[in-house]
């Protein structure tokens, strides 16, 4: 679980099926497949309906993730090899997609972030997402000066990655933009940086 | 009132400041000699004549040079408006709670005539005539809550109830004391609060979101808040941070009187009608150090508040740096006698 | 906070269907009544001697308040007075109290489509969120079912402003709202609200719950009339008074009687704002609210007083 007290950060349950549900739509990166996994090898019985799975493979671990892929019986598979490609994907999938349609996310934060993003965009209240945490605490951080994201933020400190701004990584996150909110960190005594450490791992 | 608006700025070379009477009718905050969170929340009914409360929305000396510096906010960064698709509704709701308003109570500067949906607004000091179609965007010149954003003093957003929540789905925030409408828009009450400190613990967010999901329309509500910000700087937003932050480390004992500004906010809260939104106005007043202690009673109060401050509420509000500069120089205006209760002049 | 009243005239009442009346409101003073929201309700409070009643009434369209605001009253056969009182004694030009609107069925209007579901009398909100829906051109459709012709008030109207986007449903010619096939294959961002006899909307909610729609979609407007039950003793232990609680008034209009001024807003316990803490109770609470969750509920130190009460002999409340 991720630390509680972010009042802005969506809470993450954990995988559970929606058994009235007859067009499940996974998606998953990292470990988050093993959540889908996990969640198949004891409840398949309650997963009527259709089965979609959308899967953003990561470049390391690709092999780890392929048994656990395959021990889940779906109707459609669609592995992709980043999270931007799976969530384009999810979008043609939601596409012609009609109510009783339940989204699921699992994995890392930005994956979360951006399925919930996705799916308020076709209509959806974001709540109605289920989700799992999998795989690391690092963070999506946006630069509330230049609005640019940066991925895979593990530290307090972190130079935006668009405009170069050193950017104190704030316990405050947004569901539309499904990022942390980074603040320049030295404006006040430019060059004054406190000691980066690595916080989100 | 009959008064000029006054040629100033809020940038650069800061010529602002306030009239002997604007310093009188200034929203002092603190009713007591030290500080802390409550829930003050009280109707926003008609007060005296010439106070701040005497009409809804209020117009004061510096109406022109404010729209003047909320233009130039809007144009180095159009994200500081923004309004959720489903919004469009409670623009217009807005549009009509301002107009009706200003051109009822302040008709020798505005004008609004309508003749069923046709609409007719003349904004003199600014040099507006605009005719319309209420309802219409496509007869408006931008969305209506920029057009009427960019003619009322004030910040604003508008906030949609569903799900017994409140979520800030649009709003114009030019002169904001470090908060980021585009990061926020989106959020709900307890989410847009979140980096609020104490006050989550003290239960002050769960009664006063219970409070307005209960607003009546025709029965709006205030309260004021208050910070301090270095210069008499509007566009405190985190996203210019890097531009005033170092204004922090240039406070000394010899320009407090000037550089230091006690920043208040009425925040009035209104429930709109078509929409059933909340609009959330705050409107803010700023007030030189110097010509705060103009008025005795708030000298010794300001001293004695800021010295109560607990410390996260002093990292929060960024006053750390300059702190007990301000206070040492205060002191000076503090000759440890009672105060009277309340919060106005003696 | 107690809610704004505002003294009107009935400026015109209409026999719309069996037993339906439709009254129209025109403030006392000549002023225009305030703008609503789609999905308001308001307060009617009407004087019968000593007797006070206070119903809640959708208001209808027109959205535009300039003509007064509009009401349909349904005479119940169960009625405690409130109704009856409206079909036999109200006549044009009759002086009654309303409230400010309130809504606590609110368009969602981020929904990509609306699904509106009305059963009898329940199709009165509906309609000005047809007419709001219209306005700002969203796609949305009328489902209405009623139990015969003469029963279906508005059944004219609404074809007539919204054409093939309503369909009516007729229980004596073996029409029958079939919730499932309404419901099936829905676009994705839809949302659905639900107006009518408690039966049927407790039926539509469950159906699309077992369709797999999402709770944050189902909009229902609740209003429960309080339910009569035996009398009991309400203490105020703040004031140190005891007041009785009559077998058919509610604890709110037993309060209300003696004098006692409580918090309330919609009075058919939906809104919350009645929400008193118990400080003992001899006997078991009867919750009829929708406000209250169900740990809320099961813990039993507060209670609705608007519609909920206690089956026993006394409740001392924190008042």
């Amino acid at each position: 679980m991720l630390v509680d007290g972010i009042k802005s950060r969506p809470r993450y349950n954990g995988l559970s099926v929606n058994k009235s549900s007859r067009n499940h739509v996974f998606v998953a990166d990292g470990d988050g497949v093993n959540a889908i996994a996990d969640l198949f090898a004891v409840h398949s019985q309650d997963i009527g309906g259709h089965v979609t799975i959308v899967f953003a493979e990561h470049n390391e671990g690709k092999a780890e993730h392929a048994a656990p892929l395959e021990s889940i019986s779906a109707d459609s598979v669609h592995i992709m090899p980043s999270i931007p490609t799976a969530i384009n994907r999810l979008a043609g999938v939601l596409h012609s997609a009609r109510m009783g349609t339940q989204i699921y996310a699992s994995g890392t934060e930005a994956l979360i972030g951006l399925t919930i993003q996705l799916a308020q965009a076709y209509g959806m209240d974001p709540q109605s997402v289920i989700t799992e945490h999998r795989g690391s605490f690092a963070r999506r951080v946006q630069c509330v000066h230049c609005k640019g994201f940066t991925e895979d933020v593990r530290t307090n400190i972190v130079e935006c990655a668009h405009c170069r701004t050193n950017l104190l990584v704030r316990d405050h996150y947004s569901i539309r933009h499904a990022a942390f909110q980074g603040v320049c960190v030295d404006a006040e005594v430019p060059g004054d940086l406190p000691q980066v450490i690595e916080a989100f791992k | 009132m009959n008064q000029e608006f006054k040629n100033e700025s809020f940038r650069d070379d800061y010529t602002f400041f306030n009239s002997q009477e604007a310093i009188q009718r200034f929203p002092f905050p603190f009713p007591e000699d030290k500080y802390m969170y409550s829930v003050n929340i009280e109707p926003h009914t008609k007060g005296p004549n010439g106070s701040v409360y005497e009409f809804p929305i209020d117009i004061n000396e510096h109406y022109v040079a404010e729209m003047k510096d909320r233009a130039i906010v809007l144009s180095e960064d159009p994200l500081r408006c923004q309004a959720l698709p489903h919004m469009m509704l409670a623009q217009w709701d807005f549009l009509e709670l301002v107009m009706t308003s200003m051109a009822r109570d302040y008709p020798q500067w505005f004008s609004l005539t309508a003749d069923g949906d046709r609409w007719h607004w003349i904004n003199r000091p600014l040099g507006i005539d605009q005719r319309f179609t209420f309802g219409d965007t496509a007869t408006l010149p931008c969305e209506p809550m920029e057009y009427v954003g960019r003619q009322c003093q004030g910040d604003f957003s508008i906030q949609d109830q569903r799900d017994g929540q409140l979520w800030m789905d649009a709003g114009i925030i030019t002169s904001q004391a470090d908060w980021s409408l585009d990061f926020d828009v989106g959020m709900n009450f307890m989410q847009w609060h979140g980096p609020v400190p104490l006050a989550h613990d003290m239960g002050v967010f769960d009664r006063a979101l219970r409070f307005l999901l209960n607003l009546k329309n025709g029965h709006p509500v205030r309260r004021l808040n208050w910070t301090m910000t270095v210069n008499s700087r509007l566009d405190t937003s985190p996203e210019n941070y890097p531009k005033w932050g170092r204004d922090r480390t240039t406070v000394s004992l010899a320009n407090v009187g000037e550089k230091v500004h006690l920043r208040v906010e009425l925040q009035a809260l209104w429930r709109l009608p078509r929409s059933n939104a909340i609009l959330f106005s705050i409107r803010g007043y700023l007030i030189k150090m110097s010509e705060l202690v103009t008025v005795p009673k708030w000298g010794r109060r300001m001293h004695r508040v800021l010295q109560s401050l607990p410390t996260d509420l002093i990292d929060y509000k960024g006053i750390t740096r300059y702190r007990d500069t301000t206070i040492e120089w205060l002191s000076h205006y503090d000759d440890g006698k009672p105060t009277s209760a309340g919060c106005g002049p003696d | 906070m107690t809610s704004a009243e505002i003294p009107v005239l009935v400026d015109r009442i209409e026999t719309v269907a069996q037993d339906i009346k439709r009254l129209r409101f025109v403030s006392a003073d000549g002023s225009r009544l305030p703008t609503y929201s789609a999905g308001s309700h308001t307060i009617l409070t009407m004087r019968d001697g000593s007797k006070l009643y206070r119903n809640a009434y959708s208001l209808m369209g027109p959205l535009d308040s300039e003509a007064g605001y509009e009401i349909s009253v349904l005479k119940t056969p169960t009625s405690r007075g409130g109704s009856r009182f409206v079909h036999d004694y109200l006549h044009e030009g009759s002086a009654v109290t309303i409230s400010s609107p309130v809504n606590l069925f609110e368009l969602d209007l981020r929904a990509r489509k609306h699904l509106l579901i009305a059963g009898g009398i329940g199709i009165t909100p509906i309609m000005s969120m047809a007419e709001q829906l219209e306005k700002l051109g969203r796609l949305f459709e009328i489902h209405y079912a009623t139990r015969t012709s003469r029963s279906g008030a508005y059944v004219g109207e609404l074809k007539r402003k919204f054409g093939a986007r309503v369909r009516h449903y007729q229980t004596d010619r073996s029409e029958f709202l079939d919730t499932d096939v309404v419901l099936c294959g829905q676009p994705l961002g839809t949302h659905l609200y639900v107006c009518g006899p408690a039966g049927m909307i407790n039926d539509v909610l469950q159906r699309a719950d077992h369709m797999g729609w999402p709770s944050q979609h189902l909009h229902a407007e609740h209003f429960t009339a309080p339910r009569s039950g035996a009398p009991f003793d309400v203490e105020l232990a703040k004031t140190n008074r005891t007041i009785r609680v009559q077998a058919d008034e509610s604890i709110l209009q037993a309060l209300e009687a003696a004098g006692v001024e409580a918090p309330c807003l919609c009075r058919g316990g939906a809104c919350g704002q009645c929400e008193t803490p118990i400080l003992s109770c001899n006997g078991s609470i009867q919750h009829e609210d929708h406000y209250l969750t169900d740990e809320e509920k099961k813990a039993g130190d507060k209670i609705m007083i608007c519609v909920s009460r206690i089956q026993g002999s006394r409740l001392t409340l924190d008042l």
